[in-house]
């Protein structure tokens, strides 16, 4: 195999030094001439219709410059899936929950905008509202879309094998139910849009913090009724997304119809309340799974059922529920499943992806039920674990395709770090461990707009310029793009240079979700980098009298395979190209759409989902005071197969903020919503983990070379952060001997736990 | 609460006339009268520490403090922690040790780093959390920022003044 020179190295992320200078662009640092800035009003009811809206006092003030209502938009809803489009920018007519977009206001200044926002005098006629989804399916609940009367946006029956007969060979059937809370992603960019019209040519810009560019230019274009060309959506710096930055939203659309209609440039930013309360939230889920297996604990059948609160809006409703379903398939060998899911509506935070995108809380169920199963069976919860472990190769009762699969290994791997056999069920009691494992696609596979491009230029002087439609949000695409490029061509990182995520001017992408960016826009890449080999390296090869193939490039020059002195500095080579009066400019073109011989219905049809699996396996050592009920993590392992890491340092960052990313999950996080009212909107009383809270954190690599990857590379943005919270959970468990079935495993709960035990006792 | 005045803010040595009003935030004069966008607005809370700023040698919450308040005082942000396009230690390390994702919270991250070592060049690891436990990052898991911070503090003997300022500049 070729030596990897820039692939597979620890380099910083490309705008490292932009970020730590404050040179870094996020949107809000944004600043146009004339610019005006937006502000939202809200419904402070949870369900309700609007009789009226008084604009006039708003409209009167001094330095307000428009006022927006539902009334005056098109009608036209919008939404991330096109099946389920249920929103609009502005509420017409009807509000869901409280923080629904009513109207927008935009004034000369922030002060201005916000006090014009209060001035907005908005009439109800309140409804009755539900707060539960088992409670808004019963009979008679309020109805909160008039096209779903049982409030049941989106329902999923699969089977996959025969689940009667595997039930019926069980030696054991176990049925337990668990739950799953609201999470906010809490970037730590609060969302912000800032559009500009041009009125000769009716082109819009929007410079928006957003993980999908393509989505968000189809969606303004369809909600504001011009075409998708007219549409040409910048991505900056983004703080952070984990997928709260998938959808549109309201700021998008009225800076967009603001610019317009006043025709200057005007920002909306949202602040830290809306951030938690009016964009997206992992959906809370209520499950039920039950599990036949055979004396050892071999799982010969599955039933899950799920229950998930969407909130008032769709969001990706049909997307999560599918994903929800077919990755419980991995990273166990499960014959036959039954999976029965229903996404509905409550007048709540709307539901959206995040970082595992409906499967943590079925991993959760798993995970724990696992280990109960194990318990009550009188089996090693490891042995359980790697009896059931996935191989590479195996036909899959979904359809999969894993080439690739480190999962048995990363069981073993992290049993072993954690200290398996010394430590499990022999620490003195408070002290305990536990695992759990997982596994997510490299991107799913079977849904239209996939494809990824790319362009690479390679300039005369030897610059390289990189046109990607990937989204970085932060994690490092863009760094790992110009990795794969800068390798190919055989030049170092910093002559490479990279314009990403602009519609405008980069080929199309799928943008940054599911985890699919190293390999989908990767792959994209390094096509395009080949392209550009495909034009310089014959002609260099004739110089050199040798084939293009016997050619190696790395440090900018170009030699002969095994002879380093036959050969000329890249500089050398383009100017012998250009004398040669070649065809300049020397441009790449690359494209990647994962295989497509696969059905595309999530809903209805089985098939491979992604192009490659990662797998992996956490482990927690936890303590747990029992005077006042607080558990601190002490360490975590996290032993990954992400195939080959393209920068390992990168994925070491994915793998750290995934783990203390579930740790808040087990622990601490809950977007609590009373009665349609969020409580805890505030980083204060929301209590994500910070630096005290973070245990001892090890990640231990498992080397696989995927056949689908570039590189060999898999994914590691998203598969870590699924069994943090259920290994927490589990340790906890062989810490106190309680058995925790919902989350987060608050201190009070464990105190409650803990004075039961003492009575029965 | 409507009466504008005019201060002049001493950032990064440089004098800096903005036209504020007793409620604006030092948050709000750097980023929208300064345009010094380095410093971020996370939650305007008090509960992120994006937005630190060094004031008189401590690290402050910029949307907590008054712009008024501020007046006289020697204020740093993340745009005077380089000279001369020279990144401090601290901010080697960070981009050397992964420890920026997004960068959102870095400037945050840096200044109240900046402000633990200018008091104290060798704090342990403990010391360390503690003091930067108020600066929220939802990216990294922290890990990678407290490995930075140590690398610096292993390499201690080399910071002479860990606050310089630029030749030309008025300190």
């Amino acid at each position: 195999m070729k030596t990897l020179n820039v692939v597979g190295q620890r380099v910083p992320m490309h705008d490292a030094a932009l970020k730590v200078t404050g040179q870094a662009q996020f949107t809000d640092d944004l600043v146009l001439p004339g610019m005006l800035y937006g502000r939202l009003v809200r419904s402070t009811v949870a369900h309700g219709r609007i009789v009226s809206i008084d604009t006039s006092a708003a409209e009167a003030l001094p330095g307000v410059k428009g006022v927006l209502t539902g009334a005056d938009i098109p009608d036209q809803v919008y939404g991330i899936v096109p099946k389920a489009k249920d929103e609009y920018a502005l509420a017409k007519e009807k509000v869901r929950y409280v923080g629904d977009e009513v109207a927008a206001v935009v004034a000369i200044d922030p002060e201005t905008a916000e006090q014009a926002a209060r001035l907005v005098r908005v009439e109800y006629e309140e409804l009755p509202a539900v707060f539960d989804p088992l409670e808004a399916i019963k009979e008679g609940a309020p109805v909160i879309h008039d096209r779903h009367p049982n409030n049941t946006s989106v329902s999923i029956h699969k089977e996959f094998g025969d689940v009667e007969k595997g039930f019926a060979a069980s030696a054991f059937v176990f049925e337990d139910s668990f739950y799953s809370q609201a999470v906010n992603h809490a970037p730590m960019e609060p969302h912000a849009a800032l559009a500009q019209y041009d009125p000769l040519n009716g082109d819009f810009t929007i410079w928006t913090g957003t993980q999908i560019p393509y989505f968000l230019k189809r969606n303004l274009a369809t909600t504001m009724g011009v075409p998708e060309n007219k549409v040409r959506v910048i991505k900056p710096k983004v703080g952070g997304g984990f997928g709260q930055k998938l959808d549109m939203f309201a700021k998008d659309f009225c800076a967009c119809w603001f610019a317009r209609e006043l025709g200057r440039p005007v920002k909306f930013i949202y602040d830290r309340e809306e951030v938690f309360q009016t964009t997206r939230q992992r959906h809370p889920m209520y499950l039920t799974v039950k599990t036949g297996v055979n004396k050892r604990g071999k799982i010969l059948a599955q039933h899950i059922t799920a229950h998930a609160d969407g909130g008032a809006y769709n969001s990706t409703a049909p997307l999560m529920i599918a994903l929800s379903c077919f990755f419980v398939m991995i990273p166990y060998k499960i014959e036959n499943l039954v999976y029965d899911g229903y996404h509905i509506y409550t007048n709540k935070p709307v539901g959206g992806a995040m970082r595992g995108h409906g499967v943590p809380q079925p991993r959760f169920a798993i995970e724990r039920q696992v280990d109960l199963i194990a318990k009550r069976i009188g089996v090693d919860p490891v042995e359980m674990r790697l009896l059931n472990a996935i191989k590479a190769g195996e036909p899959h009762a979904a359809g999969f395709v894993i080439n690739t699969c480190g999962f048995s290994e990363s069981v073993e791997e992290a049993a072993k770090a954690i200290g398996w056999k010394e430590k499990r069920g022999k620490l003195p009691f408070g002290r305990g461990i536990g695992l759990a494992g997982s596994a997510w696609p490299s991107g799913v596979a079977n849904m239209a707009h996939l494809a990824s491009g790319a362009v690479v230029q390679l300039m005369r002087e030897g610059r390289v310029n990189v046109l990607s439609g990937a989204s970085d949000i932060g994690q490092g695409a863009e760094t790992v793009i110009n990795q794969i490029v800068a390798e190919q061509l055989g030049v170092p990182m910093e002559d490479v240079h990279i314009t990403a995520a602009d519609t405008g001017l980069c080929p199309l992408d799928a943008g940054t979700f599911g985890s699919g960016v190293t390999v989908r826009a990767g792959h994209a890449a390094l096509a395009a980098a080949n392209d550009v080999r495909e034009q310089l390296f014959p002609f260099i090869a004739d110089w050199l009298e040798c084939g293009p193939d016997d050619l190696e490039a790395a440090d900018r020059r170009i030699w002969v395979r095994g002879n380093p002195e036959r050969g000329m500095s890249l500089s050398e080579a383009l100017k012998r190209y250009q004398y040669a009066d070649m065809p300049l400019p020397i441009v790449g073109r690359g494209a990647w759409i994962p295989p497509a011989d696969q059905p595309t219905d999530l809903l209805t049809e089985n098939g491979n989902f992604a192009p490659n699996y990662s797998f992996m396996t956490q482990a927690a050592e936890v303590e747990v005071d029992v005077e006042t009920g607080k558990v601190s993590v002490l360490r975590m392992v996290t032993a990954h197969d992400c195939g080959v890491p393209i920068n390992p340092m990168l994925v070491e960052g994915q793998l750290d903020g995934s783990m203390v990313g579930g740790m808040g999950q087990a622990l601490y996080e809950d977007s609590t919503c009373i009665d349609g009212q969020q409580y805890n909107p505030s980083f204060l009383d929301y209590g994500m983990p910070t630096m005290l809270e973070i245990p001892d954190m090890d990640s231990r690599h498992i080397d696989t070379h995927d056949p689908l990857g570039p590189f060999g590379a898999k994914e590691a943005g998203e598969g870590t952060q699924l069994a943090p919270a259920p290994a927490i959970v589990n340790a906890i468990a062989d810490a106190i001997g309680v058995e925790f079935d919902r989350l987060p495993v608050t201190p009070q709960m464990v105190l409650e736990a803990l004075k039961k035990k003492d009575g029965a006792s | 609460m409507d009466e504008r005045r005019i201060l002049t803010l001493k950032i990064n040595g440089d004098p800096h006339e903005v036209v504020v009003t007793a409620n604006t935030t030092l948050l709000e004069a750097l980023r929208e009268k300064a345009f010094l966008t380095g410093t971020k607005r996370g939650c305007d809370l008090g509960a992120c520490g994006a937005c630190t700023v060094i004031l008189d040698g401590e690290a402050v919450l910029a949307c907590l403090t008054l712009a008024a308040a501020a007046e006289g005082c020697d204020i740093r942000t993340i745009e005077g922690l380089s000279i001369r396009g020279e990144l401090s230690p601290l901010q080697r390390a960070f981009v050397d040790h992964g420890a920026v994702q997004c960068g959102f919270c870095s400037p945050g991250f840096l200044m109240s780093a900046t402000a633990l070592l200018a008091e104290n060049p060798r704090p342990d690891r403990a010391e360390i959390k503690r003091t930067l436990a108020g600066n929220l990052c939802r990216c990294t898991g922290y890990a990678k920022i407290v490995e930075a911070v140590e690398a610096v503090v292993a390499d201690a003997g080399e910071i002479a003044d860990p606050l310089p300022i630029a030749a030309g500049g008025a300190a």
